[in-house]
């Protein structure tokens, strides 16, 4: 009796911290938590922990794995609150961990519908918190609530159908009392959104259709009903500016992907960066890297933001590179267009004009035969996380270079629920489309790096060549340190001023996951996802 | 080493053939399987379905519990029975676990008003200091919001009247105390030859390494009190009605 007397009167003990919006606001005070998908609403996936040194990383050492309960690809970025830790396993599970040492508290099943269809992997990628309450999207199309206490659902919207094509993969971005959520599904026809639903309830608040309706602005840049159908998807987490009250968000390929002869027009805002205000959802800006894009060159990367020196006065930009092989540097209050370098090989465009907008090739396009153009179908980069280091000043960006496709054009008609494509490129070199277990590609058949880009410039600083493509993002320490990987399965620190090789380990499987990086007690861990499993490294003690 | 492994699995389901003498994980594993698998169409009770009724030990197309698995495992044509992938063992399982019910299901239950039993959950009977519904209450007890789809009507008197007759192993309560003298209790999330993982009574998840502890045990009992002389019959059927209502989101 005196016991269960003594767990009633302590129930009035504190509650769990709460993860508020200004603590979501101010990441920079808590270092050892890694709040949101990117580290910050800045997305610059950078960390202020400064233990694991140039000096001391070769000390690295492994402290812990977690083998994700799933064959799927392992793509999440985990949230660190308080030494808790919450990741997703694949399809769209969400699991509790102890940080330091990797014990599972609880997991979540979403139990996924079997009707659910993904183009390219039944994956997930991360979780967004606020206050006591996780959120994960589903492949199926539905948006969660949990408790982060105890795994169990608060709420549970179905936000597109998961028989036409939509499905639900990134990290959900929380925005004062709303959770922010877009939709992929650009292979089926779908006509992608972002949508505003209120933290607490789940009420969908707001909706932006990536494609606008023909009466709508800029609807016109689609020919026919074709906007029915454009795809435009959204699959990574978008970014924040609160002083100017504007989320950016990626979007993606125009559908069918690589047969743009029934969609005629610039197919807005496919392939663009939109800029919308995250009370209401209104567009304050777009802007579009590859006007009427038949190459599937998706602008769904992450929105890095920072506050540089450009041309002798302070800017607020966005660094950007994307998937058709440019890195550009656009002002974010306004959209301006401010530069624009590629950065690796490319052959579908001659350049871009002074606006920004890519000069077309003749003969460069998707035909029934096929045509070789680079960048090949998975791009010069694609979804992987870059990093914007403060410090260095350096943007750190996942390259592919001398990477091409046969790109083919074929017809088709869209049919509810099955790929909507228009044709296929074809690998001028095998084992390029998925990770293989060996290796025997020379160097002009494509290889993967990392670049350390100058934004003011353009230029390229450094950077670190690796033999196999990479899939992976990168993180940037305040004590001079970028970590990153390959599909080869290493896993590396290079000084980020340099790009000099400090330290390396083999996990065994391709890298598809940003690292990120916390502390318990002091102590700094470095955590990133290979193969099916999530490894986690601290200095040796 | 070829003829071992072709052995064992026969012998298991041969044991559970031969005896129909299930054991309490046989019970508990089919239970598991039950409600994660069949109550959503059976119910917890298994009689959700018109005319169907699981609970009772006595079926319309099946006498031995081989045939019973049988049905489980091809479903019935022609019905709303579909066919479900178990292994044999596992469908036995959950036959060991219709037969439990059955077993219990002669304890008269009365489930009472929904809506006095929400207003007793919430205020007299105070359920909410240790229990939650949705967002309401306490994260130190098991959260009951979809407890009328996981447990049957007389678990749920049991639970009320003698809390210490069945605690499911997600429930059990442990207790640290650290060495330098802090205590600390909750329910048991994992545990481990080196930790322990914790859901304390102040609702925070804890870890703690063996090695920092000085005592780590089980609470043999319930943390729960019994209702039996807190709750009058009505009310208590009232609290039961309004748990059966719970089916999760």
């Amino acid at each position: 009796m005196r016991v269960r007397l003594l767990i009633l009167f302590s129930i009035a003990a504190t509650l769990p911290a709460q993860v508020s919006f200004d603590r979501l606001l101010h990441p920079e005070k808590e270092p050892q938590n890694w709040l949101s998908y990117s580290g910050g609403f800045q997305s610059q996936r950078h960390t202020a922990l400064k233990e694991i040194t140039p000096a001391n990383v070769k000390n690295l050492e492994l402290q812990w794995v977690f083998q994700q309960r799933s064959l799927e690809k392992f793509e999440a970025t985990p949230l660190v609150v308080d030494g808790i830790m919450y990741t997703t396993q694949a399809p769209s599970d969400v699991v509790a961990l102890d940080a330091a040492t990797g014990r599972v508290f609880w997991t979540f099943s979403a139990n996924v519908a079997a009707g659910s269809r993904t183009c390219c992997g039944r994956v997930n990628r991360g979780v967004a918190i606020l206050g006591n309450t996780l959120f994960v999207g589903t492949i199926d199309g539905r948006l969660i609530a949990l408790d982060a206490v105890t795994g169990k659902p608060i709420w549970k919207v179905e936000v597109a159908k998961p028989e036409a094509g939509y499905s639900l993969m990134h990290a959900p971005l929380v925005i004062k009392d709303k959770v922010i959520m877009g939709t992929a599904g650009g292979e089926f026809g779908i006509r992608g959104f972002i949508a505003a639903f209120d933290a607490n309830t789940g009420k969908e608040l707001w909706r932006f259709y990536t494609i606008p309706a023909p009466d709508e602005k800029n609807g016109g840049t689609w020919a026919g009903d074709s906007w029915k159908h454009g795809g435009a998807p959204v699959w990574v987490t978008g970014s924040y500016d609160p002083d100017l009250n504007l989320t950016y968000w990626g979007i993606g390929n125009p559908g069918p992907d690589w047969n743009g002869d029934k969609r005629a027009g610039d197919n807005l805002y496919s392939d663009s960066v939109v800029a919308l205000n995250p009370d209401t959802g209104e567009l304050k800006w777009h802007y579009q890297f590859t006007p009427h894009d038949d190459f599937d060159f998706d602008a769904v990367q992450v929105p890095v933001l920072a506050d540089i020196d450009w041309q002798g006065q302070r800017r607020k930009v966005m660094l950007w590179g994307n998937r058709n092989g440019f890195f550009y540097v656009l002002d974010r209050t306004s959209g301006q267009y401010l530069l624009g370098k590629p950065f690796a090989k490319v052959t579908w465009t001659a350049g871009l004009d002074d606006s920004g907008r890519p000069v077309r090739q003749a003969n460069m396009e998707p035909t029934a035969e096929g045509t070789r153009i680079y960048p090949g179908n998975l791009g010069a980069t694609n979804w992987y996380s870059p990093s914007f280091s403060p410090e260095t000043g350096l943007f750190y960006l996942s390259v592919w270079d001398n990477y091409s496709s046969v790109y083919g054009k074929s017809e088709g008609e869209y049919v509810e629920g099955r790929l909507y494509m228009g044709g296929a490129p074809r690998n001028v070199v095998p084992i390029l489309m998925q990770p293989a277990p060996t290796l025997t590609r020379r160097e002009d058949e494509g290889y993967g790096a990392l670049r350390a880009i100058d934004p003011k410039t353009g230029q390229r600083k450094w950077e670190f060549k690796m033999v196999d493509v990479t899939d992976a993002g990168i993180l940037s320490t305040a004590s001079g340190l970028v970590f990153s990987g390959g599909r080869d399965g290493n896993f590396y620190a290079l000084d980020a001023k340099s790009g000099a090789l400090l330290w390396k380990t083999q996990l065994g499987g391709p890298i598809a996951a940003g690292p990120m990086s916390y502390a318990i007690n002091g102590r700094q861990y470095v955590t990133v996802n290979a193969g099916t499993s999530m490894f986690v490294f601290a200095v040796k003690q | 080493m070829l003829s071992i492994k072709f052995c064992l699995p026969f012998a298991v389901v041969g044991t559970m053939f031969a005896q129909h003498g299930y054991t309490p994980s046989d019970v508990e594993n089919g239970g598991r399987l039950y409600r994660s698998n069949c109550s959503s169409c059976h119910g917890p009770n298994g009689d959700l379905q018109p005319g169907v009724d699981l609970g009772h030990g006595k079926f319309r197309r099946a006498t031995a519990d081989e045939e019973v698995a049988a049905i489980i495992t091809k479903g019935i044509p022609g019905t709303g029975m579909p066919p479900a992938n178990f292994t044999e063992g596992q469908a036995l399982t959950i036959v060991a676990y219709l037969r439990s019910m059955a077993a219990t299901s002669n304890v008269a239950v009365t489930a009472g008003d929904p809506a006095r039993g929400k207003e007793i959950f919430e205020g007299k009977g105070r359920c909410v200091n240790c229990h939650r519904v949705r967002t309401l209450g306490s994260r130190v007890g098991p959260d009951l919001t979809d407890i009328g789809m996981l447990r049957r009507t007389a678990e749920l008197q049991t639970s009320l009247l003698d809390p210490d007759a069945e605690v499911l192993a997600p429930n059990r309560y442990y207790r640290v105390v650290t060495k330098d003298g802090q205590t600390v209790t909750g329910r048991l999330l994992n545990e481990d030859t080196f930790s322990v993982q914790l859901l304390d009574t102040s609702e925070k998840l804890r870890s703690f390494k063996i090695a920092d502890l000085r005592e780590h045990s089980f609470f043999l009992k319930s943390p729960m009190p019994s209702y039996k002389d807190k709750l009058t019959p009505e009310e208590l059927a009232d609290v039961i009605g309004y748990l059966t209502s719970l089916k999760g989101l």
